[in-house]
């Protein structure tokens, strides 16, 4: 063990020293001259996927041609890892945290309420507040402030092979029964499994519990409502989805595993939102890019219901460079920005004013998904509400697989729930 | 590992050499205060030596472990700490609530159920990759051609980082594109669900670990061969004992010093290893590959406000069944007339 020791003290001694030298990069030395006229450098972490982050690193770099003097630092950060690393970041102190991070509307309350994030009202980053679409914005404000400029919008809908469905003789499914009756008649004809349901990640579980007229809480009344009946049922509905052949599922690498399912038509379905549309045009099964259909999610008993989601930009409150910072963030959700996310990837704007735009209305893809997210029904907005997924995600492979029962499954969720939300929750 | 491989074979040689020093002062009780000095005046260089390590040792070590014990006894998290965020400064709130957080995780169903698996997990692991360990190091010991290949070869797991190793056993184990499922299947025997049925899963994890953690056996077992004089096994082999025997009577009790340290070590790193369960299956599916350490990370980080009062509590209890552990092995060894 002396050896061990030693290695342990070496290994230290390094690290210290690595931190030592590390401690200024990092720091944008961000010197803001009179008039307005904005220098240093902007650190921006996307979080945009492998399809997108082409376009969305060349638009950033675009700031630079508007500024000459400010420089962008653009860093693709995983989405799936960008809040743990910007909390560990942010939180000790705030070398390595970025001046500019792209947040999930759910962390935006999350980070809001830590203190981690400036907030925007009057600043040079939300000039124009009256632009954007109202859903869009309420998924900014935390405690009556805005801690965020949106940037993209989205929803779930129901992705299909035009081709496949024609083949079985089916019409897009409307609801699940007449997706499981579509799935009865591709399995016949093709061979193939109707629909690819992600069993791997909470956010696929809400177009159930809404389309049961349920809901994970009652923000109003303060209530857990994940529980109540429209919860089983919303358990249940997916469950009988597997169980019953018409839709297949893992608990991991659900991503990939959809993905590659549909691209090389090994599914005729799958539920996704528009931040998939340009990867999954991408496979085989869509050389010819108009065989991708999109239809609104299927309705449950209650009606048809769709999560909002959508992406926003937060400013990092311990920024050394606040005034370039705000004005990278208006410009990465500046009409003009959009229209090109919009143009490329198909993505969502968040103003009114950009779906005035040619291309963006002649997108079918976005005139579709834009009714889709009228109807959207909004999250919490509650610091927690992106850990509400944790007690799903829990639950819901083992539902899906028919190892627990969904009565079983819903009162775990809520029980979680209980737990995880302290005060007068009932 | 080369301490314990080059300790002397004989139990009362090695007492007396590696054990001496700490064994006298023990057996005397508390040396008088005379014999410090003199130790220290004699050994003074010795102790400015060792000095920056102490002072390291005690910053990223100590320090922690202290701080630790402490946010357990409180209800810090994330949002209630001490923090300077840019312009802001926002002042701690956090107040201390006793052994509340340990009564809490104690009563939990969850805390329990993680632990029988924990242990399931750790005690299949290390009694398979210590068998296997074991017979590659009997068979490694022995004079063939292509030794030094072989040895090399089997050593590669061990060289490759654990999370490449991990990432390249997930595509393995994919049950739609994995290259294992597709070689089921071209024998004709159906899709296996390895990470997406619970009890498959704790199979699969346990596989992944064994591959993983027999290089570090097989090396450290060959090393307390190579040990054990050639003469021994010739002598019994004179003496008309079947191979069996000399394994048992010869070889077992040449390796006890080094199986019994492996053993240990292997033990507490399986206990908290965190990369493969937590890569592999991120403790799915459900939670029912997540261990102690994954599962307090899942409850303590991915939640928000991070829960860092929560978080030090099972460290805290995890720390004190691993001491425990060690503790009651020890003792066990020392009744067998294991020195350690």
């Amino acid at each position: 063990m002396r050896r061990g020791i030693a290695a342990t003290a070496l290994v230290a001694a390094m690290a210290l020293a690595a931190t030592a030298c590390g401690g200024d990069d990092g720091d944008s030395g961000g010197d803001k001259k009179s008039g307005g006229h904005l220098s240093g450098t902007v650190t921006y972490w996307d979080t945009s996927n492998d399809a997108e982050k082409g376009t969305y690193k060349e638009l950033a770099l675009g700031f630079e041609k508007k500024y000459p003097d400010v420089k962008v630092n653009y860093v693709n950060v995983p989405f799936g890892e960008a809040l743990a690393k910007f909390k560990n970041a942010a939180g000790s102190g705030g070398s390595g945290a970025p001046d500019v991070l792209r947040t999930e509307v759910a962390w935006t309350q999350d980070l809001a309420n830590i203190g981690y994030l400036a907030p925007l009202d009057g600043t040079a980053a939300l000039a124009d507040q009256s632009d954007y679409l109202p859903k869009a914005l309420a998924g900014a404000k935390f405690k009556g402030k805005t801690y965020a400029v949106p940037q993209v919008i989205d929803t779930l809908g129901l992705f299909y092979n035009k081709k496949m469905l024609k083949d079985a003789g089916v019409e897009p499914p409307q609801d699940w029964t007449e997706l499981k009756a579509a799935a009865k008649k591709i399995k016949e004809k093709t061979g193939k499994t109707g629909l690819y349901l992600r069993g791997d990640d909470a956010y696929w579980y809400l177009p159930f519990i809404y389309g049961e007229g349920g809901d994970l809480l009652d923000t109003g009344a303060k209530k857990v409502t994940v529980d109540d009946a429209p919860g089983v049922k919303a358990f249940a509905a997916a469950r009988d989805l597997v169980t019953s052949g018409a839709a297949e599922t893992d608990a991991t690498d659900g991503w990939d595993n959809m993905q590659n399912a549909i691209k090389n038509g090994d599914v005729a379905m799958t539920i996704n939102g528009p931040w998939a549309i340009e990867d999954t045009l991408a496979g085989k099964a869509f050389k010819d890019k108009s065989n991708l259909g999109v239809v609104p999610v299927p309705a449950g008993s209650e009606g048809q219901g769709a999560p909002q989601g959508g992406q926003n930009l937060t400013v990092y409150a311990g920024s050394k460079n606040l005034d370039a910072s705000y004005a990278f963030a208006a410009y990465m959700s500046s009409a003009e920005v959009q229209a090109k996310t919009t143009e490329k990837l198909s993505l969502l704007p968040t103003r009114t004013s950009v779906y005035e735009n040619k291309t963006v209305a002649a997108n079918t893809n976005v005139k579709f998904f834009k009714d889709a997210v009228d109807k959207a029904v909004e999250r919490p907005w509650i610091p927690e509400g992106n850990s509400l997924f944790q007690a799903i995600l829990v639950q819901f492979p083992n539902v899906l697989t028919g190892k627990t029962s969904p009565e079983k499954a819903a009162k775990s969720v809520g029980d979680a729930y209980r737990k995880l939300l302290k005060g007068d929750w009932k | 590992m080369a301490v314990d491989t080059s300790r002397p074979l004989d139990p009362a040689a090695g007492a007396k050499g590696a054990r001496g020093r700490g064994g006298r002062v023990r057996k005397d009780g508390t040396p008088p205060p005379r014999r410090i000095r003199h130790a220290l005046a004699r050994h003074w260089y010795a102790w400015a030596m060792v000095a920056p390590v102490v002072v390291v040792i005690g910053l990223i070590i100590g320090y922690p472990l202290v701080r630790g014990v402490y946010l357990s006894l409180t209800d810090a998290n994330e949002a209630n700490v001490e923090r300077t965020i840019g312009v802001n400064h926002i002042p701690a709130t956090y107040t201390t609530v006793g052994l509340d957080n340990f009564q809490a995780i104690l009563e939990d169903q969850v805390f329990w159920d993680r632990l029988i698996w924990t242990v399931t997990w750790t005690v299949s692991c290390v009694a398979l990759t210590f068998a296997i360990g074991l017979g590659l190091a009997v068979l490694l010991n022995r004079r063939f051609a292509g030794r030094t290949l072989y040895r090399s070869l089997l050593i590669l797991p061990w060289a490759v980082p654990a999370f490449v190793s991990v990432f390249a056993w997930r595509l393995l184990y994919n049950e739609k594109n994995g290259i294992l499922n597709k070689v089921l299947d071209g024998g004709g025997i159906d899709a296996v669900p390895w990470l997406n049925d619970p009890t498959m899963a704790k199979v699969s994890v346990i596989a992944v670990n064994i591959w993983l953690g027999v290089p570090f056996m097989l090396v450290a077992l060959l090393g307390g061969l190579q040990s054990i004089p050639g003469e021994l096994y010739e002598a019994a082999e004179m003496d008309g004992a079947s191979p069996w025997q000399r394994f048992r009577h010869i070889t077992l009790p040449g390796l006890r010093s080094v199986s019994s340290t492996v053993i240990l070590l292997s033990t507490i790193w399986t206990f908290n290893m965190f990369p493969v369960i937590f890569l592999l299956t991120r403790g799915g599916p459900g939670d029912s590959t997540e261990i102690l350490v994954t599962y307090a990370y899942r409850l303590s980080f991915v939640n928000s406000p991070r829960d860092f009062a929560g978080a030090s509590a099972w460290g805290v209890l995890i720390l004190l069944i691993l001491m425990l552990f060690a503790v009651v092995y020890r003792r066990s060894l020392r009744k067998q007339g294991e020195v350690w």
